[in-house]
Parts: structure tokens; C-alpha cells; sequence
């Protein structure tokens, strides 16, 4: 699917991301973060809190600088390469004076769209995601669940190359959680971006992805990286096959020694916390 | 519409006993009309006397709504700038906060000193007042955004009036709203006190502060009452002014404003 000649979506090399001035202890949030995520691979990060997750997804965003080492989206850096790029946060994060056709367009409208092609650019992405008839409510009439189908449509909208999920479901209900992950593969297919997830649940990462990175916390850095080979497309019943719960406990395995690890290294001692 | 009804006529009986409690008042003990007035007298006097009455309701509500406007655009104007850092929120901070300690009654001498009496100096009053509670919601508002949404306008390479016009404003309405419901109230108090110093250029007319004034030193009871009523009116005007347009601006998306929207 991928020779070399095609540059990586996601390329880190060395990637160390620190807080603090050295007088004062520096926190090492990420250490030595190297991998790359080829175009279209759907890949999580799982891990313990306080592994560095979100910041990872922050900084392939380029909303935070890392500390040392590269990185290169597209072949180009962060910052410049943010209008391929789509962040969905945690909770739906819409602007609530917004309707939901507003809210959708709000990412067309500051890249400076003329009306009418955002419009139906609009239109098209609602449709996508089966919020039309919705189109003209505000967030506060709309269930969880959709509100996050809004925040995907959104960030949708402008035709992304890579899409960055921050545990966007983390707050549905298992159900809807469900019938939200199979859609967001349905879109993948037709749109064909790459995903970088970041997810605590196990069953979900597995799920949706090509590939699974398990973060180790204080400092975070890369503990396992997993290729998912279940097939696609994957639905319903890929969750009740065998080879689904085998792969899921596999995962939780590998995590779990990653979580006993950093419990029992975190004793005594600030955690992540380096006087200089 | 039947729960509406209900309220009515409850209040309008609860409006009837209390007349009758403060003629029965009179009635027990005996008392003269330049302490107690009787309802009747009260009412007479608001008849005959509703040109000037409402002259310094007039200039009263002017004063109070004026103020209040100039507060909310200096205001407004005051928190943007406090917005942009902390470090200018912690350099001017304390001094809205001496802004609301001053006492009125205290600087409105100074006032009348400075720019004589009259309509400008009464606004000036109202406006001093009224100015605090509407920079403290209006900062408070511009800087509680969600850190996500900012990073979201962020992706976009928004810039700084973008994120001013299509974000931190919105989202800092109902705070503004807030500050404003305050500043209603304290206005019509604000223009009232101030009148009381600085009420009138002409001697004869002035707003309901320095009516009220005028009418107890010349020991007219009745038409006394007649003013603190006028004055407590225009309170509640002002009150339901601001509610109406906190409703007509807010409810379609705000929790707040939905009060007044459901049934």
C-alpha cells in the first residue's frame, strides 16, 4: 500500500516534549517519541494517564512545540501543515450560539470560503454524517451522541488529511459509542484520511484500528506498537468474532504491563520529575 | 395563561389588603396626614400633580439609562483590554474593585464641584456606579472560554479579532447580561443619590432625588409617597427592560435565559 517514495502522514524522530525551567525541575512529558504513520493507516495510542497522549496529539497539531527531535506532517512542519488537519476534542466542543449548520461551517468560514461554496460543502457533509434534518438546531436540542456527530462533521468539512481524536467518545454510552465508531470507518473509506486516536478503552482501539501504540507513562515514550490485522470492512459482527476478543486481550495484556510497571516505578519519588 | 391568572390576582389581593392595613393604620392612630397620608391623598396627589411627576421621572430615567449605557460601552470597551493578558488584569484589577467601594455619596459632592449640577453630573453618578459589576462579568466572561475551542479557532489560523468577534464575545453574552442586570438595578439607586446632591440647575425641577427632597423639607407627604412609588416603578421597568432583552438575545441557545421560555 505504501512505498517509500510516498512521504509519511506522521513522521517523529527523537520527538521529546519537556516542561519547566531547570532550576525548578523539569517534567520530561514525552521521550524519544519515534515512529511514523503512513497515509490512511487508522492508528491509536492507548495508555495509563499522565502518558503523554493527548500532549502527542497536541503537538502533531502543532498547537505545542516539542522540546527536541522532528517532526514532519506531510514533509512539512505542524504549524504549516495545519489546514490538512482536523482536531475532534473530547466533549463536541461546539459553540453553542451556533446552530448546527453554523457550527459545521465554522472551520470553512475562517479559512475564508466564499458563502456559497462552504454552503454546499456544508450540505454535502451533513448529509454524510445523517444530521440534515438537524440542521438549523442548536447544540442544547441535540443528544450526545449527535452533538459529537456535529463535532465530526465539522472537522470533516474541510476535507482533512489527517483527522486527531482526543477520546471523542469517551462520554457516549456504549451503544451509541458503537454505532459512532462503525460510521467514522464508514467515512474513512469514502474519504480515505488518517487517523491518529487517543482512547482508554482497549475494545475500541482495536476496533477501529490498522495499528495500536501503547504509551508508557513518566516519561512517555513508546512501549508496544501493534499492527491490528483484523480485516475490513469491519462491523458488527467483527466485534463477536474470536479473533476480535483475542486481539482485544492481547492489547490488554501489553497494557497492563505497562500500567504495573509505572505503579510500581512511580514509588518514592515525584513522578517524571528531574532536578536538574 | 390559567398560572399567569393565578399570580395576579394573588398579587392584586395581596395589593388590596395592604391598602386596607395602611388606611386602618391611619384610622387607629389617628394620625395626620403629614406623617401618614392616606391612600386616597396619595392618589389625589399623583393626579393633580402628574406633569412634574413625570417630568422628574423623565429626567430620572434618562440619567439611570444613560449612565447605564455609557457604562456598558466603556465597560465592555475596559474588559476587552483586560482580556488580552493577565498581566494588565493584574496591574488595573484593583482599581475597578475601588471603583465599586468608593461611596457614591461620598464623591458626588466632588462631582457636583467639578461639573456643577444638573443631567450631566446625575448620569456621571449613575454611570460610576453601574461601571464595576459590568467589567468584572464582561472580563470574567471573554476569559472563561473553553481552552479546546481556543485551540480549535487556533487550527484554523484564526486570528486575534476572529477570536474575539466569533468566540470570546458570544460566549461572554450571558456574563455581559449579567453585568448588566446588576447595573440596572444600581442605576436607578445611583441617579436617585446623586439627585439628592446634585439634582437640579433650576430651581423647582429636578429628577425624583431632588423632588423627594424638595417635597419632605416642604413637609408634602403625600406627593413624598407619590415619588418613592415613582421611583420603585422605575426600578422594575428597568428590571424587566434588561430580563426582556436577556430573554430576546440568549434563549435560543443559552440555559439561563430559558426560564421565561418554558410553558
Amino acid at each position: 500500500m505504501n512505498t517509500p517514495l510516498i512521504v509519511p502522514a506522521i513522521a517523529l524522530d527523537q520527538a521529546t516534549k519537556r516542561y519547566g525551567i531547570a532550576k525548578a525541575g523539569i517534567a520530561t512529558i514525552l521521550e524519544s517519541i519515534t515512529t511514523q504513520v503512513q497515509r490512511r493507516e487508522f492508528v491509536s495510542i492507548i495508555g495509563p494517564s499522565g502518558c503523554g497522549k493527548s500532549t502527542l496529539l497536541k503537538i502533531v497539531a502543532g498547537l505545542s512545540p516539542i522540546t527536541s527531535g522532528s517532526i514532519a506532517i506531510h514533509g512539512m512542519t505542524p504549524q504549516k501543515a495545519r489546514e490538512l488537519i482536523s482536531f475532534i476534542f473530547q466533549d463536541a466542543t461546539l459553540l453553542p450560539w451556533r446552530t448546527v449548520r453554523q457550527n459545521v461551517v465554522l472551520g470553512l468560514e475562517l479559512d475564508g470560503m466564499a458563502r456559497e461554496t462552504r454552503n454546499a460543502k456544508v450540505d454535502t457533509v451533513l448529509s454524510l454524517v445523517g444530521l440534515s434534518h438537524v440542521a438549523d438546531s442548536f447544540p442544547r436540542q441535540l443528544s450526545g451522541g449527535m452533538k459529537m456527530r456535529v463535532s465530526i462533521a465539522r472537522a470533516l468539512a474541510t476535507r482533512p488529511q489527517i483527522l486527531l481524536l482526543d477520546e471523542p467518545f469517551a462520554a457516549l454510552d456504549e451503544m451509541t459509542r458503537d454505532r459512532i465508531n462503525e460510521e467514522l470507518l464508514r467515512l474513512r473509506e469514502e474519504q480515505n484520511w488518517t487517523a491518529l486516536f487517543v482512547t482508554h478503552s482497549v475494545a475500541e482501539a482495536v476496533f477501529l484500528s490498522t495499528r495500536i501504540l501503547i504509551l508508557a507513562p513518566n516519561p512517555g515514550r513508546i512501549a508496544h506498537d501493534l499492527p491490528i490485522e483484523l480485516p475490513f470492512p469491519r462491523t458488527e459482527s467483527t466485534r463477536r468474532s474470536s479473533a476480535f476478543d483475542r486481539t482485544v486481550s492481547e492489547v490488554s495484556r501489553a497494557l497492563r504491563s505497562v500500567s504495573i510497571n509505572s505503579e510500581s516505578k512511580g514509588d518514592g519519588q515525584e513522578i517524571g520529575v528531574y532536578p536538574a | 395563561m390559567r398560572k399567569l391568572s393565578v399570580t395576579l390576582l394573588s398579587a392584586f389581593s395581596i395589593f388590596v389588603g395592604l391598602l386596607l392595613l395602611w388606611q386602618s393604620v391611619i384610622w387607629i392612630f389617628s394620625l395626620p396626614p403629614y406623617l401618614l397620608p392616606s391612600p386616597a391623598r396619595v392618589a389625589h396627589a399623583i393626579v393633580t400633580r402628574l406633569p412634574s411627576l413625570m417630568t422628574s421621572l423623565g429626567l430620572t430615567a434618562a440619567a439611570a439609562a444613560g449612565g447605564l449605557l455609557a457604562a456598558l460601552l466603556v465597560g465592555v470597551a475596559i474588559a476587552l483590554l483586560f482580556a488580552q493578558s493577565p498581566w494588565i488584569r493584574r496591574m488595573f484589577y484593583p482599581y475597578t474593585i475601588l471603583l465599586q467601594t468608593v461611596p457614591i455619596v461620598a464623591i458626588a459632592p466632588m462631582i457636583l464641584l467639578w461639573i456643577g449640577p444638573g443631567l450631566s453630573a446625575v448620569t456621571l453618578i449613575a454611570f460610576i456606579i453601574c461601571l464595576a459589576p459590568i467589567v468584572a462579568n464582561t472580563t470574567q466572561g471573554l476569559i472563561s472560554v473553553d481552552r479546546n475551542m481556543v485551540d480549535l479557532f487556533l487550527m484554523h489560523n484564526a486570528s486575534r479579532s476572529q477570536v474575539l468577534l466569533k468566540l470570546r464575545l458570544p460566549h461572554a453574552m450571558p456574563s455581559i447580561f449579567t453585568g448588566i442586570r446588576i447595573a440596572s438595578g444600581i442605576a436607578v439607586i445611583g441617579a436617585i443619590t446623586g439627585e439628592l446632591f446634585a439634582g437640579s440647575s433650576r430651581v423647582g425641577v429636578g429628577g425624583i432625588g431632588y423632588a423627594i427632597q424638595y417635597a419632605s423639607a416642604q413637609l408634602e407627604t403625600d406627593y413624598l409617597f407619590a415619588l418613592v412609588l415613582a421611583a420603585t416603578l422605575l426600578g422594575f421597568v428597568f428590571f424587566f427592560a434588561v430580563m426582556f432583552l436577556d430573554w430576546y438575545f440568549l434563549h435560543h441557545w443559552h440555559e439561563s435565559a430559558r426560564v421565561v421560555d418554558q410553558e
